[in-house]
């Protein structure tokens, strides 16, 4: 009823707003749109050049990996003076790989991903006009926008960016003497942060109210679209975390600028004792991974929408197993605030407290199994069409495992104490969380591409991009499981100190090509989007067949998405070849009324009144056979 | 009239390749010119060098583009002829499926190949449980990953699309639903039981007569270790007494500290039992002794401890790893500055008897010249009170 009555007010407010809020300048069409699907693409735009940047950087550190000992002096005339005589700097290496981590978990990974399709998807699958402010909804933008130019800027100090790695644990952080790094680079750092998680509140604020109460008629929470689940419940994630991690920060930039001590104690810098005295370290590590856990969800939890949804329409099957698939959803979203100190088995915090988080750590593995079995359950038996976001959805979940299993080793406190900051931990993270949520949102990006820029991509080019990156990948992060069980460090400028790490050196330059190939291969991907968008075909409305809303808006976008009344939703997104029925999709917007031949009981399930019409109409059927 | 556009496309792309390959020419040519011009030879062999790589990746674009042209050539001559052009959802199956096999070899490969060259077997009492959990574990997930890989590129290849089939209608099923849960709940809570024992074990460092206690303490980037003298015990600590000859910041009130030791290598007697007891004095650094399966942070501020027993010696175990030069190592596992790549000791597990050999020929902590500083410094300022400012948080 509230739902209803909400949605009116959206329509009458959006009628008779619409002589004077309509004026369109260039202004406000290109630059402070309060379109979500403009919103949507700027999110898009700046999240695909964040990830480029954070690509090149991540090159860089990988030549001085595989060619500690040369010198390029190329670099030198790149980078001048944190690179002299073309070989990076130790501390800039830090820098790098702090940066990095950085932009590739906040920037690319949560603001580049639920932006784009937070703002994209909610409205258009939900069926609302917009999202609930659309102003707010701009902030939220060119507030990450802001917090990205700063981030950047970060390379033009003198001194450097940030370098205690992109979980800046203090003392090393707060303690300017400590490293280049923590000067001026860890203040706007700092800053930069600030303003991230500002637009993180705003569009998460947002999202949630959106998906609350501006569903059109008949949608309701069990019929959305499990990319809607995912991105609705990444939104509360974030915004009941990220607070959180506003605190540690506050709290740090008082440590650091005003003499206080809450992170500080007991502190010798270049042998004379400081003055902090009484605060905690591991107090940092709290704070940090109370967020910093829910945060690797926030940035999966889109990722496992995209592709249920991808995998779904392109195997013409239902998702298997919806129900399952929002309660594991659930099931992860609730547990993740309370796991975060599998970070910190050894950090020094009580070891009956690393049992317990233990215990949560793997029982979250049980909702993460659920979705993967489910995910499979799909694809079997079906009818699969192998478009380029198909595959990337593939890759997905085959990430997904890999990097999720070496998890269980991970949340075992006994088996982390070797492996806590290894390779091993690198080699999970960046294929669980790194390459499954990028594969995930290019499965995005590939699927939703004619929503947004009314074209389509070329396939080929995302078929060679697909099997380019996939595979390099793998053989980037596969064989670092082995160094780390080796005990070969993370954030290791160079592994020629110790004689018993030389030979990992063939290795780390294979790995380091292999990362050339996958990152010239985002090329292929660049200029397939650069391309597609001013010249690729001309798409059709619904160009995969899908049973979303967002497919029955017009193709040529117009504020306010239907022109004319938002169509009313009858039946779940995933009727793919539902027997009886002609074809293998029947849209959310078909009443059950048109399909009497395909319907089912289970389909009324908690519809009295469409079950007695279903009853008596498969009653006269039968009665018909006998008449024949 | 498709075809025409065709070659008209081809033959700008080609234009537009040749143009391009012009282009670097002439900037490489600059860029020789200009370096000439500084008479900086190795500028002009780093801009060859970039030339060279640019070069090589337009080349495979140009490749890549060609190929691109043909196929499409390829599918419109099929359609004209009235015949299906490729058939990519079946390609991708079967690239799937090529994926799977190659993939499972390569897997297999890396596993038994760079999977030997993990650390060697356990040298502490402890690191033998851990090492057992650790081959439970992969087991299980080998097996799953095995599986799920399977089916997740085996469906693709057997269940790729045609226009002949319909996708079988199958929302949910209730039963193999439950399997899959329950399933790995039980096996996941095998694992968390054992682990959390183990590590409930392999956690308690609480002091029992008879253990070694020896002080490690980390700072940028340099371990310092400190045994315990005759007596047994170490003299306690206090940061605000560091001095450059006191480095450690020994507090000399405690007789405990008289006779303590300063070693540069962490030398343990086999067989027994050692509690580490972890220092940092400036940012947090981590004790990793990866061989004896050890790891713990050094926290300002924060003492905390590990206590192990060491069971192999540094000679046996050069003789069971086949080099005569292995060494244990404590390295440091926590970023903590520009040179925290290099941050290490050896350590060296001797018998009893080498052992008490060793220490008898090391330094006392307490030089003359710290005797010198102390004396003097004893009737001037006294230790400073245990707090002479209040943080501003407290
Ligand atoms: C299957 C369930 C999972 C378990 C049991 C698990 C367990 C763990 C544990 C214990 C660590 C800490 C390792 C260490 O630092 O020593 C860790 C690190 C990490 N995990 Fe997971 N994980 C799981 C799934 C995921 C997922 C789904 C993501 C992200 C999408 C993720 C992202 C990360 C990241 C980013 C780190 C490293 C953070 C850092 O130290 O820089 N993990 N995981
Ligand atoms: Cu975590
Ligand atoms: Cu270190």
């Amino acid at each position: 009823m509230s739902t209803l009555a909400v949605h009116d007010h959206g329509v009458v407010h959006h009628e008779d707003g619409h002589e004077h809020h309509h004026k369109a300048t260039f202004l406000n069409t290109y630059v402070f749109s309060q379109d979500h699907k403009y919103i949507a693409k700027q999110f898009l735009v700046t999240g695909i050049i964040m990830a480029f940047i954070a690509m090149s950087l991540s090159i860089l550190f990988r030549i001085q990996l595989a060619y500690p000992d040369k010198s390029f002096p190329f670099l030198e005339t790149l980078l001048g003076h944190f690179a002299p005589g073309g070989r990076l700097s130790p501390d800039f290496y830090m820098s790098l790989v702090t940066i990095h981590g950085t932009i590739m978990v906040f920037f690319v990974l949560t603001a580049g991903l639920s932006g784009t399709f937070a703002n994209l998807l909610i409205p258009l699958q939900i069926g609302a006009r917009d999202m609930a402010s659309p102003f707010v909804n701009m902030l939220s933008y060119w507030f990450f926008f802001i917090a990205s130019l700063i981030m950047l800027s970060s390379f033009l100090v003198q001194k450097g960016p940030a370098s205690g790695g992109w979980t800046i644990y203090p003392p090393l952080s707060a303690l300017p003497k400590a490293m280049p790094g923590s000067g001026m680079g860890m203040t706007l750092w700092l800053i930069s942060m600030t303003l991230f998680i500002a637009s993180q509140l705003m569009g998460g604020i947002n999202y949630i109210s959106t998906v609350l109460n501006m569903r059109t008629k008949g949608m309701d929470l069990w019929k959305m679209p499990l990319t809607v689940w995912a991105l609705f419940l990444t939104a509360v994630l974030g915004v009941l975390s990220f607070p959180v991690l506003v605190a540690g920060v506050v709290l740090l930039i008082f440590d650091r600028s005003f003499g206080t001590s809450f992170y500080l104690s007991d502190i010798v810098l270049g042998g004379v004792p400081q003055p902090y005295e009484g605060g905690s370290p591991i107090l940092f590590q709290h704070l940090f991974w109370f967020l910093g856990h829910p945060e690797v969800y926030i940035v999966i939890m889109p990722a496992m929408g995209l592709s249920s949804e991808v995998l779904a329409v392109n195997s013409r099957k239902p998702i298997f197993g919806y129900h399952a698939m929002v309660y594991s959803l659930i099931g992860i979203s609730v547990l993740s605030f309370i796991v975060w100190g599998h970070h910190m088995f050894v950090t020094g915090m009580n070891p009956f407290l690393g049992g317990v988080f233990m215990i949560t750590t793997l029982i979250i593995a049980v909702p993460s199994a659920v979705k993967t079995f489910n995910w499979l359950a799909t694809l079997w038996r079906g009818n699969i069409r192998f478009t380029p976001a198909m595959l990337f959805a593939i890759g997905m979940v085959s990430f997904f495992i890999s990097g999720g299993l070496t998890g269980i080793f991970l949340g075992n406190a006994a088996l982390d104490i070797n492996l806590h900051d290894t390779y091993f931990v690198i080699a999970h993270f960046h294929l669980v969380m790194g390459s499954a949520a990028i594969f995930g949102m290019l499965a995005g990006v590939y699927h939703w591409f004619p929503k947004m820029y009314r074209r389509m991509m070329d396939e080929r080019l995302g078929y060679l991009h697909f099997w380019l990156t996939f595979i390099g990948a793998y053989l980037v992060f596969f064989p670092m499981h082995f160094m780390g069980l080796d005990g070969v460090p993370r954030r290791y400028y160079a592994f020629t100190e110790f004689e018993s790490m030389k030979r990992w050196l063939t290795v780390n330059v294979f790995v380091t090509w292999s990362a050339i190939m996958a990152g010239i291969a985002q090329l292929a991907f660049a200029f397939n989007f650069v391309y597609s968008i001013f010249w690729g075909k001309k798409t059709v409305q619904n160009p995969w067949n899908a049973n979303t809303l967002e497919w029955t808006a017009p193709i040529e976008h117009i504020h306010g998405n239907w022109a004319g009344e938002i169509p009313t939703v009858y039946r779940w997104p995933y009727d793919y070849s539902k027997p009886g029925h002609d074809e293998d999709f029947i849209p959310q917007t078909v009443p059950f009324s048109q399909t009497m031949s395909s319907n089912l009981p289970h389909d009324f399930e908690d519809n009295p009144g469409g079950l007695e019409e279903y009853t008596k109409w498969t009653n006269a059927q039968k009665a018909n056979e006998a008449v024949k | 009239m498709g075809f025409k556009q065709l070659i008209n496309s081809k033959k700008t792309l080609s234009l537009l390749a040749a143009f391009v390959l012009f282009g670097t020419d002439r900037l490489m040519a600059q860029a020789t010119a200009a370096a000439a011009d500084t008479a900086a030879a190795d500028k002009s062999a780093m801009w060859t060098g970039v030339g060279y790589y640019v070069l090589l990746f337009l080349v495979a674009a140009f490749c890549v583009a060609i190929l691109g042209k043909i196929l499409r050539v390829y599918d419109l001559t099929q359609q004209m002829q009235g015949k299906k052009g490729v058939n990519w959802n079946g390609v991708m199956g079967i690239c799937c499926i090529l994926f799977l096999i190659a993939g499972m070899y390569g897997a297999y490969w890396s596993l038994t190949v760079q999977g030997s060259m993990k650390l060697p077997e356990a040298a502490s009492a402890h690191g033998g449980a851990i090492d057992d959990m650790f081959t439970t574990t992969t087991i299980l997930t080998l097996i799953v990953f095995v599986i799920t890989q399977i089916c997740l590129f085996g469906f693709a290849f057997v269940y790729r699309g045609s226009d002949k089939r319909k996708a079988y209608f199958l929302p949910h099923n209730n039963t193999i639903e439950k399997v899959w849960t329950i399933v790995p709940a039980v096996v996941l809570t095998i694992l968390v039981v054992f682990g959390f024992f183990t590590w409930q074990r392999v956690e308690n460092s609480s002091e029992v007569k008879g253990d070694l206690n020896i002080d490690v303490t980390g700072h940028q980037f340099a371990w310092e270790f400190r045994y315990p003298g005759t007596d047994g015990k170490l003299g306690s600590l206090n940061f605000r007494l560091t001095t450059p000859l006191n480095k450690l910041g020994v507090d000399f009130k405690d007789r405990n500290s008289f006779d303590d030791i300063s070693a540069d290598t962490l030398v343990l007697p086999v067989h027994q039992s050692i509690r580490l007891n972890i220092h940092a004095q400036d940012v947090i650094h981590s004790v990793y002794m990866p061989h004896f399966r050890l790891q713990q942070n050094a926290v300002p501020g924060l003492p905390t401890f590990f206590k192990f027993i060491p069971t192999i010696t540094t000679a046996e175990m050069r003789r069971k790893t086949d080099n005569p030069k292995f060494e244990y190592l404590l390295y440091c596992n926590k970023i903590c500055g520009g040179a925290h790549y290099n941050m290490q000791r050896v350590v060296r597990v001797v018998s009893q008897a080498e052992y008490q050999d060793w220490i008898s020929k090391q330094k006392p902590y307490l030089t003359d010249q710290l005797k010198k500083e102390l004396h003097f410094a004893d009737n001037k300022t006294a230790v400073p009170a245990a707090s002479n400012r209040l943080a501003l948080n407290n």
